[in-house]
C-alpha cells in the first residue's frame, strides 16, 4: 500500500470540517494517512490529531500561512509531506495547492474526485455531464470534492510533531476588501435558492433573500439571470463557466435547467424546482418540482419556512 | 516591457450534449469552442499589452484542428501563435500537459502568462498554478480584478473573508475568472489578418503518463422525482423536505 498524505484544509487558522472527509478518502487508497496542517502556528494540530484514523500529524508552521500564496505553500508543504498518494480538499485554494504541489514533484494532479473503489478513482469532467475513471501509476495528488466522502470519527490520538518553514511569499495581500453583501456565499453553503429570468426583474431576488435568511441559505443565479442583469454578480452564478456546487438542499426558481446551469448542481442531495412551465428540463432532475408561478408559490414557501423554522 | 503569453484550449461548447459511447464520451458531432475562461485571459493579455506593451503569444496544446482557437486570437490581435504537440500524444495528463506548456512558454520571452481559471471539460483548474510552478515564477489563480503597475500588477481574488487586493510581481502565471472584463470580438481586418497568420508549431520532451484513463460513464441518474400541479402544493413540498429528506 502507498504512503497517504493529507493536507489538512484550514480555515482562518482553524481545521475545517471537509479534513475529516479527507482522512476517509485517504484511508481508503492505503495505510494511516499522515495529516500535514499548515498554518502560522500549531493551534489546528490538536483538532487534527484527534481524527480517527490518521497516523501522525505534522504541523507545517511558517509565516507564510498567514494568507494563501501558491508558491510559498507549495514549497513548505512540500518540504513537510513524504513521497506518496497527497489528498487536499477541491476547494479554489486546495485545487490550486494540490496543482502546485504535483508539478513541484513531477507527478500528476487529479482533481476533483468524487468516488474511490479500490484503485480506481472517479471523477467528473465537463462540469458532471460525464464520469472518468482512472486510475493512478505511482505518486499522485489528487483533490477531493467535499460531501462526497463520510468525515472520519474523533477519539484519534495522533502524534504531533512541529516543522517550522520559512518561504517567501510571491504575492502580497494589501487590503483584504469586504464583499458587497454579507451573503453567505454558493459555494460555502449546504442550502442555496437560485433565482433565473423567470424573476422577472433583479429586484424581485429580495423575495429569495428573505427565503434564505430564514433557511440558513445562500441565493445563487442562473447564467441567465447573471448575463441579463448587472445587479446580479457572477460570484452567485451557479452553472458550467460559474461555481459548481453539492448543497443538501437546492432551490431553483424561475429556473429552466438549462444543461450549463445542469452542470454546476445535478449532484445536490435534493433539488426542488418552482418553474411556471410544466415543461421545463428542470424538472427531469428535481426531486419535488412544483409547477407554479414564483409570485404564487415564494409567499407560501415563505410563510411555511417561518412557521418550522421560526 | 515584458512580453506576454496566453495559454488558451479548444474544449466542446458548454452548452454541447456529452454522451459516452462505448467506454469513451463521443465527441465526434460537439460543437468547438475557446474555452469561455480562456477568452478573458485573451481579454487581459491585449490590456496589459496596451497598458505596458510586448508583444502576446498565445499558445495552444492540441492536434491541428486546435489552430482554430489559435486564429480566433490572432483576429483579435495578438503577435504570436504556437501550437505544441507531438504526433504520438494522446490522453495527456496535467503532467505531460504543464510540461508541454512551460516549454513553449520558455520558447517567448514572456514574463507574464495568461489563462482561464479552468478549462470547460477538465475543470480541473490544474494548467495555471501547475506551469507556474515548473517555470518557477509566481502565480495568481481565479482573479476578479486587474491593474497593471510599474513593476508588476495588481489583482484581486476572492477569498472567503472578502476579496484580498494583491500585489503580483513577475514574472507570474495570472489565471483569470469572469467578470473583470469583457472580451472583444475581432473586426474585419483582424480576421482576414487570422487566416493569413502561420502557426508555429512547438516540440516537447513528455514523460509518460501518471494516469490510465478506464473510462467514461454517464453520470449517476436520480430516482424520478414527484411533480405538483399548483402552489397551493408547497406546504405538501416543505413536509416532505422536513419528515423525508431531512434537509430542513
Amino acid at each position: 500500500m502507498s504512503e497517504t498524505i493529507v493536507i489538512a484544509e484550514t480555515k482562518q487558522g482553524m481545521l475545517h470540517p471537509v479534513t475529516a472527509e479527507l482522512v476517509t478518502a485517504a484511508s481508503s487508497l492505503g495505510a494511516a494517512p499522515t495529516l500535514i496542517v499548515p498554518g502560522t502556528d500549531d493551534s489546528a494540530a490538536a483538532a487534527a490529531a484527534d481524527l480517527a484514523g490518521v497516523g501522525r500529524v505534522i504541523a507545517c508552521v511558517g509565516d507564510c500561512f498567514s494568507a494563501y500564496d501558491a508558491s510559498s505553500w507549495a514549497k513548505a508543504v512540500d518540504a513537510c509531506a513524504p513521497a506518496g498518494i497527497v489528498v487536499c480538499a477541491a476547494s479554489q485554494n486546495g485545487k490550486d495547492l494540490a496543482s502546485r504541489l504535483a508539478a513541484r514533484r513531477s507527478i500528476s494532479v487529479a482533481q476533483d474526485v468524487v468516488a474511490i473503489d479500490g484503485t480506481t478513482l472517479t471523477q467528473p469532467i465537463y462540469a458532471g455531464k460525464a464520469m472518468q475513471n482512472i486510475t493512478l501509476n505511482g505518486d499522485a495528488v489528487i483533490s477531493i470534492r467535499a460531501n462526497t466522502f463520510a468525515a472520519a470519527g474523533g477519539g484519534g490520538g495522533a502524534e504531533v510533531s512541529v516543522m517550522n518553514q520559512s518561504a517567501d511569499i510571491a504575492t502580497a495581500v494589501r487590503e483584504m476588501i469586504a464583499k458587497a453583501s454579507e451573503r453567505l456565499d454558493v459555494a460555502e453553503a449546504d442550502i442555496i435558492i437560485s433565482g433565473g429570468r423567470g424573476m422577472q426583474d433583479p429586484a424581485n431576488f429580495v423575495t429569495l433573500e428573505r427565503i434564505a435568511d430564514t433557511l440558513g441559505a445562500a441565493v445563487g443565479a442562473s447564467r441567465a439571470a447573471v448575463d441579463t442583469w448587472d445587479e446580479i454578480p457572477h460570484s452567485m452564478q451557479v452553472g458550467q463557466t460559474g461555481k459548481t456546487v453539492n448543497p443538501s438542499l437546492y432551490i431553483a426558481v424561475g429556473i429552466s435547467g438549462a444543461i450549463q446551469h445542469l452542470a454546476g448542481m445535478r449532484t445536490s442531495k435534493y433539488i426542488v424546482a418552482i418553474n411556471k412551465d410544466a415543461e421545463a428540463p428542470i424538472f427531469k432532475h428535481a426531486d419535488y418540482g412544483i409547477v407554479s408561478t414564483w409570485e404564487e408559490a415564494l409567499p407560501i414557501l415563505e410563510s411555511e419556512l417561518k412557521a418550522l423554522l421560526g | 516591457m515584458p512580453d506576454i503569453a496566453v495559454l488558451i484550449k479548444r474544449v466542446p461548447d458548454t452548452n454541447a450534449q456529452i454522451r459516452a459511447s462505448g467506454d469513451r464520451v463521443d465527441l465526434s458531432s460537439v460543437k468547438w469552442v475557446m474555452s469561455p475562461y480562456d477568452e478573458y485571459a485573451l481579454e487581459a493579455a491585449m490590456m496589459h499589452k496596451e497598458a505596458k506593451g510586448g508583444n502576446v503569444t498565445a499558445i495552444t496544446l492540441g492536434a491541428p484542428e486546435c489552430d482554430k482557437v489559435l486564429k480566433d486570437a490572432k483576429a483579435i490581435g495578438v503577435d504570436r501563435i504556437i501550437r505544441v504537440w507531438g504526433d504520438s500524444w494522446s490522453d495527456l495528463d496535467s503532467n505531460q500537459t504543464q510540461i508541454a506548456l512551460a516549454s513553449a512558454v520558455r520558447e517567448t520571452s514572456a514574463e507574464i502568462v495568461y489563462c482561464g481559471k479552468s478549462a470547460a471539460d477538465t475543470g480541473a483548474a490544474s494548467t495555471g498554478p501547475g506551469v507556474a510552478e515548473r517555470l518557477g515564477w509566481a502565480s495568481a489563480s481565479n482573479i476578479i480584478g486587474l491593474g497593471f503597475e510599474d513593476s508588476g500588477i495588481e489583482v484581486i481574488i476572492p477569498a472567503a473573508s472578502g476579496n484580498a487586493r494583491t500585489g503580483v510581481s513577475l514574472p507570474a502565471v495570472i489565471s483569470c475568472d469572469k467578470g473583470f472584463c469583457k472580451p472583444r470580438k475581432p473586426n474585419v481586418k483582424g480576421i482576414m489578418m487570422a487566416k493569413k497568420a502561420q502557426v508555429e508549431i512547438h516540440a516537447a520532451d513528455i514523460p509518460a503518463s501518471g494516469i490510465n484513463i478506464v473510462s467514461h460513464t454517464p453520470p449517476p441518474q436520480k430516482a424520478p422525482g414527484q411533480t405538483f400541479d399548483g402552489a397551493a402544493n408547497v406546504p405538501t413540498v416543505v413536509t416532505a423536505l422536513r419528515n423525508d429528506a431531512n434537509v430542513i
